[in-house]
């Protein structure tokens, strides 16, 4: 947003040189470049998930921890919060399936449509970003409160019976945590959309397609990688989210994240814990490192990078 | 083949501008039920129903200890991790978007799964390791995370900006008999500088809004989100609102200065490029 983009420069009439592919050097300098970020990534990301590994293999209670190779804190695990996970996968399905059709369209149009406003569209895009997470999903469990603006008027006007709630329904949870990642989808999607050649759609039209014949073959297999990174950037998070379920759900629409959550801070069952919490990692990371591997990095990365 | 009629209704056109609008509406709900909810005076603690209006949320702004503790320290671990993730950052966005070297795809590969990993694996696993090296939970296992957490978007960032550089300026540079240091600091630090302004502004961003994995490793501090978390079973004191008004003031007023910084800088461009009276 702060830069002139080449567009601007070249039609400012600066003159456009081809980059210069970097040359494949055999040079310390990127070594030590990376090296502190390197180091700091690998001690504080990689080296936790191995002290995870090993915490999860504990037996015995607090002050008394003992690694003991006790794999069964999995099977435990698994056993015990089996429907757990799966209600986060399925809640996490819906989030992402409902952000992917909502934000399509929205992402579309400012693509092919924004015109110069394209950045205010995107910045206008990103508006919840300025407001505290937390904050936001307060603010809509006071909106939706069972005496809240909302239902509390509707009640008062006789149009809802006085039992009707939102709040601790799958409904609050599922649309709660849709809403605090739709930029999250927003945004590749844009990202892919954007980068969509105008003139393939024109070539479409010169050659008798009609508009949902060039959207099917032309637009959306294009943006197709923006529709896989959205899918990842919103499916990850939604699958580990549990303030959503804190603040808008009840009990019975507890996720994975909240028993993590609690088995670690109010129970202090490191052992357990740790299984429940590298499972899911273990789980995402299989996924993840197909579509890594499959996709590349690269979509993801922008579109996370989008937000700067 | 004659070419289709265009007998499209006119106002289909207006279907998706519309559903764009409503989206963003949407998203904007609590935004605005935050500001005004800021100048609302609830008789008790619960700032559900509007009552009065009046200033007192922002008169009254410190009256509430805990909550400008939490701000408080929010606002330092923000500024700490932000200057450091922005030079590691930085450095680790240079070697990936300038060089091609063993390692890159792997380097790539972690910075990838620290993003795309959900936020309770990463406060889980820290809080595994401060428990286990006996790291004390407070200011620095705090610090220590949101570095962490922050450190490849702003590299990402340095790195896209860096990708699109050209590197002849810095061979320049070096012709001219500029040693790497001065190059660095005379040449590739100016032309990286958006994307490094950018890159901690999203860092601060990040950091002062984490809610996860800050509930994970703050031992006993509270910084803000965790500090509004805890409160809202009892109702949250309007203040909470004024707060975030003014974070999300003080946010949208950076991006309009960068904005406006951007568009100064284009025209300083246009003019020494093109003299005036030259354009056609």
């Amino acid at each position: 947003m702060s830069t002139p983009t080449v567009d601007e420069l070249v039609k400012a009439g600066v003159p456009v040189f081809e980059r210069r592919k970097p040359r494949l050097r055999r040079t310390a300098t990127p070594y030590g470049l990376m090296a502190p970020a390197a180091l700091y990534l690998a001690l504080f990301f990689l080296v936790p998930i191995g002290y995870m590994l090993y915490t999860s293999l504990w037996s015995g209670f607090l002050g008394d921890f003992r690694f003991t190779w006790n794999f069964g804190n999995y099977s435990f695990g698994i056993e015990q919060y089996g429907d757990i996970y799966l209600r986060s996968l399925w809640y996490a399905s819906i989030v992402t399936l409902l952000a992917l059709v909502l934000a399509y369209p929205v992402a579309y149009w400012i693509a092919f449509y924004g015109g110069k406003r394209k950045s205010m569209y995107l910045f206008l895009l990103l508006l919840p970003f300025f407001v505290s997470f937390i904050i936001r999903t307060v603010q809509w469990q006071f909106l939706l409160a069972d005496n809240g603006i909302i239902l509390g008027t509707l009640k008062d006007l006789g149009v809802l019976r006085n039992d009707f709630r939102v709040l601790a329904t799958t409904t609050a949870v599922v649309s709660g945590i849709t809403y605090n990642f739709l930029p999250f989808t927003a945004l590749p999607l844009y990202v892919s959309l954007e980068r969509i050649d105008k003139h393939l759609v024109e070539a479409g039209k010169d050659l008798y397609a009609s508009r949902v014949t060039t959207f099917r073959k032309v637009v959306w297999p294009l943006s197709l990688p923006g529709v896989f990174a959205a899918f990842l950037l919103t499916f990850v998070p939604a699958v580990g989210d549990y303030v959503n379920a804190e603040i808008l759900g009840g009990p019975g629409n507890f996720m994975i994240g909240n028993v993590i959550q609690d088995q670690f801070l109010t129970n202090f069952n490191y052992p357990v814990a740790a299984a429940l919490s590298f499972t899911l990692m273990a789980a995402l990371l299989v996924g993840g490192s197909i579509y890594a591997k499959v996709l590349g990095t690269e979509d993801v990365t922008t579109g996370a990078a989008v937000r700067a | 083949m004659p070419p289709k009629p265009r007998s499209r209704k006119r106002w289909t056109r207006f279907i998706l501008p519309s559903y764009t609008a409503l989206f963003i509406a949407y998203l904007i709900v609590p935004i605005a039920v935050m500001i005004v909810f800021s100048f609302n005076t609830p008789p008790g603690r619960f700032n559900i129903r509007w009552e009065t209006a009046s200033l007192d949320a922002w008169r009254n702004l410190f009256d509430e200890p805990g909550l400008t503790e939490a701000l408080i320290l929010s606002l330092e671990v923000a500024f700490s991790a932000t200057i450091i993730a922005t030079v590691l950052g930085t450095f680790l966005g240079l070697a990936l978007g300038r060089y091609r070297f063993r390692g890159q795809g792997a380097m790539s590969f972690v910075m990838f799964l620290a993003i795309a990993s959900p936020e309770i694996v990463l406060g889980s696993s820290l809080l595994t390791m401060f428990v286990n090296a006996r790291i004390p939970q407070g200011f620095v296992s705090l610090l220590l995370a949101h570095v962490m957490f922050t450190v490849s978007f702003v590299a990402i960032t340095v790195r896209a900006r860096v990708s699109g550089m050209d590197g002849s300026l810095e061979e320049a540079a070096g012709d001219l008999g500029a040693d790497p240091r001065t190059t660095f600091l005379k040449v590739t630090l100016p032309l990286i500088m958006p994307g490094v302004i950018s890159g901690a502004l999203l860092a601060f961003a990040l950091s002062i809004d984490d809610f996860v994995i800050s509930n994970f490793v703050a031992g006993p501090k509270t910084p803000f989100p965790l500090w509004v978390f805890g409160a809202t079973r009892q109702g949250l004191p309007p203040q909470v609102n004024v707060m975030g008004t003014l974070l999300f003031a003080f946010g949208i007023m950076i991006v309009i200065a960068q904005v406006v910084g951007g568009r100064v800088q284009v025209r300083r461009a246009v003019r020494r490029l093109v003299p005036p009276g030259a354009s056609a």
